[in-house]
């Protein structure tokens, strides 16, 4: 005889919702940015997009089996954490570079901790933060959206032999759009002080990483998520909140040198991270209290690295700091239990 | 020799540091030096070389002295002895080559305070005749060359497609910068230590899946 013996944490309330369906909820809002990020910018993007997320699941599955555990690829975490690689990525990245960020995102953010729900930082952040220090020239090298050849051509760089260094980009570049600068908004803001528009962002017509540019559309997939209970509404709130706070309290101060707090708000992967990769259950707070800290951190250290960084971008390091942080966020912000009398100290039972 | 601990065999005892004991993937000791100079190839071989020359050095005088060094003073003497031959190793890789000397930099000097070698003068040098510290020794140095060997190969290779210098991969190889940086030196090591943990642990015990959800 052999019993099937089933080890759960509490609570052990039958209910709806289980980490597979928010997972999934959480694939099927992601969609329509992908979707949007293909449209931008064509074969290379849905490339880049269809290798890594398998490479994610297939560096989760070998980790399954090395570990000896049940294959972990239906509760959907993998897909997602290859879909939000892919979207914090440049276009025109070379596939072998980002296979190599999927592999590690899994081994080194999720499997080396135990699987889902025991990592640390978000696995996807963490294999951008690898790739960013391994290649930092194929990580800032971008293509121009909305190229008139983006459906019949890939981007040179894409289909580069593994281990090789991925071609000049800029003469293809040119060649596909005229006036092209290979400059992000934020890269142009801080080198040559030129602001890009609200309208330029909104239109996705922006130079920026596959899944960045429709701040309209991440906010709908966002409110969908909230709305719905999978995520928490708290996090996205508080760091676009603290971001566009501190930007305007700059403004304030040097109307001149700093930009508006929504350049601050829709450039970059303020958007993307704030909404699907702060968010991330795993790795961050759960106290009401705890999460509120956990965004304004995330926030301010974002337009902190921004305005005086050598990067132009923050949010990547602002959210791993964020979930560094987050269990010692949680241990302070403990609430207190109905009817708990505060202990005189010295005197504590 | 340990009370109570079986004694080995020649071959056993030369092959303590080199498999079973190694320094670097099983005791982990020694750590600075390994993470600051595999950055390529000759550097880790250059610094495995020197640390076993040392090695080799400071334990046949240690094992030979263990009789004379009162109990009292005896760290003050075996940092002494070790000073002595690390000086030594210091001019003779200055007279050697002095890009390697360079490349190396205070790493050489540091050697004094590298624990794998206080930890084999006090654990077993100091209690050993001669001949069986020399072996011993000479496991712990040549299992700590190789050790910084791997990492330093894995971290040229991928660091600048090269190994020794030789370029593997052609003129295009794109350099994984994080490599050559601190972090890479710690990712390398901690991928070594994963491999070697989990060969150990297969030979310990075969892994079975588990039955049902296990979630604890």
């Amino acid at each position: 005889m052999t019993a099937r013996i089933e080890l759960r944490t509490s609570p052990h309330v039958v209910k709806g919702s289980s980490v597979e369906r928010i997972m999934f909820h959480v694939v099927l809002a992601l969609l329509p940015i992908a979707a949007f990020s293909v449209w931008q910018y064509g074969l290379s993007a849905l490339a880049l997009i269809v290798t890594i997320t398998l490479t994610c699941l297939a560096s989760e599955r070998l980790f399954n089996r090395l570990s000896g555990q049940y294959s972990t690829l239906s509760d959907w975490s993998a897909t997602i954490t290859g879909l939000l690689l892919a979207l914090t990525l440049p276009p025109s990245f070379p596939l072998w570079m980002g296979a190599v960020a999927g592999f590690m995102a899994i081994a080194l953010g999720k499997a080396l901790f135990g699987g889902i729900g025991y990592n640390v930082m978000n696995p996807a952040l963490v294999g951008r933060a690898f790739v960013q220090a391994a290649f930092p020239v194929a990580i800032t090298t971008w293509v121009p959206a909305f190229a008139p050849n983006r459906f019949s051509e890939f981007v040179p760089t894409t289909f580069t032999a593994p281990l090789m260094t991925p071609p000049d980009v800029s003469a293809w570049a040119k060649s596909a759009l005229d006036g092209f600068t290979g400059a992000t908004p934020l890269a142009r803001w801080k080198f040559d002080n030129v602001l890009a528009t609200p309208h330029d962002f909104l239109s996705g017509a922006v130079t920026a990483s596959a899944g960045e540019t429709s701040a309209i559309l991440i906010l709908l997939c966002g409110a969908y998520l909230a709305i719905r209970k999978f995520m928490d509404w708290r996090i996205p709130v508080a760091i676009l909140g603290s971001a566009a706070l501190t930007a305007l309290l700059f403004q304030m101060i040097d109307p001149a040198r700093y930009p508006d707090p929504l350049f601050v708000l829709l450039s970059g992967g303020m958007m993307l991270g704030a909404v699907f990769m702060a968010s991330d259950m795993a790795t961050s707070p759960v106290t009401p209290k705890g999460v509120w800290i956990y965004g304004t951190l995330i926030g301010v250290v974002t337009v902190m690295i921004r305005y005086f960084g050598g990067l132009t971008e923050g949010v990547m390091y602002a959210i791993l700091l964020g979930n560094a942080l987050a269990p010692l966020i949680d241990q302070v912000t403990q609430p207190k239990v109905f009817g708990e009398v505060k202990t005189i100290k010295g005197k504590g039972a | 020799m340990i009370p109570g601990q079986k004694q080995l065999s020649s071959l056993e005892e030369l092959l303590e540091g080199i498999w079973k004991q190694n320094p670097v993937f099983v005791m982990v000791l020694g750590m600075c030096p390994v993470l600051a100079v595999s950055v390529s190839a000759v550097n880790a071989l250059s610094m495995g070389l020197a640390t076993l020359f040392v090695l080799l050095g400071s334990t046949l005088l240690v094992s030979l002295l263990r009789n004379v060094v009162p109990r009292e003073v005896r760290i003050a003497t075996y940092i002494l002895i070790i000073a002595t031959f690390v000086t030594v190793v210091d001019y003779l890789i200055q007279a050697i080559s002095l890009a390697v000397y360079d490349a190396l930099g205070a790493f050489i000097q540091l050697i004094v305070v590298n624990c794998m070698i206080l930890g084999r003068a006090e654990a077993h040098a100091s209690k050993n005749p001669p001949g069986r510290a020399l072996l011993n020794a000479l496991g712990m140095g040549v299992g700590f060359a190789i050790g910084l060997f791997a990492i330093g190969a894995v971290r040229e290779i991928l660091g600048a497609g090269k190994l020794f210098g030789f370029a593997l991969f052609g003129p295009d190889f794109q350099p994984w910068v994080i490599m050559v940086l601190p972090p890479g030196g710690f990712f390398v090591l901690g991928a070594w230590l994963l491999l070697f943990n989990w060969l150990n642990s297969r030979k310990a015990t075969p892994v079975k899946p588990v039955e049902g959800h296990a979630h604890v």
